[in-house]
């Protein structure tokens, strides 16, 4: 009598307290293990800045690949950035930082260094880029803070730059970094953004030479980058398989920052 | 008697739980985000009503200076979030579990009596299946909005990419407007989801854990069975 016992069917009373206790336990369980997951996550520390800072590993594992799947995924040179008709051009651009912009600057003695792949370098006066074809682009700036504003930007397509000055073998390289003439500004960009049709090494705002404070002479403007990534006052411009230094990847944003 | 009456599938629980958790850092994380340009504010006939958000809300919960970390946390669980998102979508489909979920043609009228029978003006609530009308129209829209969400969401993260996303949302600034209304949307909807859920009581916040209900069956009649049609 005693051993067959446990066969009985359970009853309803029983059959409830069972799958309550189950239920509950995994889920508190659950509720534990997602707490302390989330305090791991949040506490870990933070990576050692060399090319990327600021952000906690973990996170920052997890971002260069997610990251990097989606701009290999989603991205084209076709996706254009939407234009808009000049009229619709802010007159009043909005400026944010001026860290790398604030040294002193002769205007006329002023050359564009560009290190090739070969270690030679060139130097290029702005008129010699003036010189060349113009483009055009009016679209939507878009800040990583998240404010956005229709600008009209001109200057010569970094395709056209990179043909004219046969820099070729250099864009077979994986990226591009350019620097203030203070190197206190630096951005690195992956090459096919920075061979993107919209591209511009900007001389010209609003039909007019670029002022001080956005970066004269030449500056960069590439519409399919966070602001962060539009250098201003470009001083040089060199190529690389590493990803050269930037200045905000460093402070704990993504690197690619791309649109 | 007492009887196991199956309400809530795993699925649907596993989902819920896993979202609360997804949605709130979603949340935090894009408060983080939105701190770099907070121009958002309500705004009638030249008076301000209300900015989002005073310096004491953004003080309280830690919020300033934390853009590039709002942006590490949002564009990681944005993934855990969508795949859950994604999974509870499919399943509802798949499994027909979304004929009791999305609102039928009466729902919008009984949605109506429902509130006035909570609300208590109304004595008699519409009779239901599983959800009422107005839970119907809430849980199909909460779903709704999360669409809404990874849309827009993604009409800002990758405007130039998912151009023909940004488009549809009406632009990239107007994107980034319609993704703080619905997060401003999904507070309101915790809110009284909440409440609600408190005003049901433990039975029934328990049935998301466990799955089921326990309902006291009276014992049918025997003798008087036959005698009339049974009443139903």
């Amino acid at each position: 009598m005693t051993k067959k016992q446990a066969k009985k069917p359970l009853t309803t009373e029983q059959k409830i307290n069972r799958r309550t206790f189950i239920s509950f336990g995994v889920f508190g369980a659950a509720a534990i293990g997602g707490v302390f997951g989330w305090k791991w996550l949040y506490n870990s520390p933070e990576e050692v800045t060399a090319i990327t800072g600021g952000t906690r590993v973990p996170l920052r594992r997890a971002l260069n690949k997610t990251e990097i799947a989606v701009r290999r995924l989603l991205y084209s040179e076709k996706h254009l950035v939407r234009t808009y008709p000049k009229s619709m051009a802010a007159k009043n651009v909005r400026q944010n930082s001026d860290v790398g912009v604030e040294s002193p600057i002769d205007l006329a003695a002023w050359k564009l260094q560009v290190t090739k792949g070969n270690g030679e370098k060139l130097l290029i006066g702005i008129e010699d880029i003036k010189a060349l074809p113009k483009t055009e682009i009016v679209y939507d700036f878009k800040c990583v803070e998240g404010w956005d504003q229709i600008q009209y930007w001109g200057g010569l397509s970094f395709v056209d730059f990179v043909k004219h000055f046969n820099l070729d073998s250099e864009t077979k390289m994986d990226y591009v970094g350019m620097e203030t003439p203070d190197k206190l500004y630096y951005v690195g960009l992956d090459m096919d953004s920075a061979l993107h049709p919209q591209t511009l090494l900007a001389y010209e705002m609003n039909e007019k030479p670029v002022p001080l404070n956005h970066g004269a002479p030449l500056r960069l403007i590439i519409p399919v980058k966070y602001g962060v990534k539009n250098l201003k006052r470009i001083g040089s411009i060199s190529f690389s398989n590493q990803r050269p230094r930037d200045y905000w990847a460093e402070k704990g944003y993504d690197y690619f920052l791309g649109l | 008697m007492k009887e196991i009456k199956e309400k809530h599938s795993l699925a649907m629980r596993w989902c819920h739980w896993v979202n609360f958790p997804m949605l709130s850092i979603m949340i935090w994380s894009g408060m983080l985000i939105y701190w770099g340009d907070d121009e958002y504010k309500i705004k009638l006939f030249g008076h301000t009503y209300f900015v989002f958000f005073p310096e004491w809300f953004y003080k309280f919960f830690n919020i300033t200076h934390r853009l590039q970390e709002g942006m590490a946390f949002h564009f990681l669980f944005m993934w855990f979030f969508i795949l859950n998102g994604v999974f509870y979508v499919a399943y509802t489909l798949i499994s027909g579990e979304w004929r009791e979920l999305v609102p039928q043609r009466k729902s919008f009228k009984e949605a109506w009596l429902v509130l006035l029978h909570d609300l208590h003006i109304r004595k008699m609530a519409p009779p239901q299946k599983k959800y009422n009308a107005a839970q119907r129209i809430a849980y199909t829209a909460i779903i709704v909005m999360g669409i809404g969400s990874v849309i827009t969401g993604l009409a800002i993260y990758k405007p130039v990419q998912c151009y023909y996303l940004t488009r549809l949302c009406g632009g990239y600034h107007f994107a980034r407007i319609l993704h703080f209304v619905l997060t401003l949307g999904y507070v309101f909807f915790f809110v009284i989801h909440v409440v609600q859920v408190f005003l049901a009581g433990w039975k029934n916040f328990s049935s998301v854990i466990t799955g089921f209900e326990v309902v006291n069956n009276k014992p049918k009649p025997i003798i008087e069975k036959g005698h009339d049609e049974e009443a139903s």
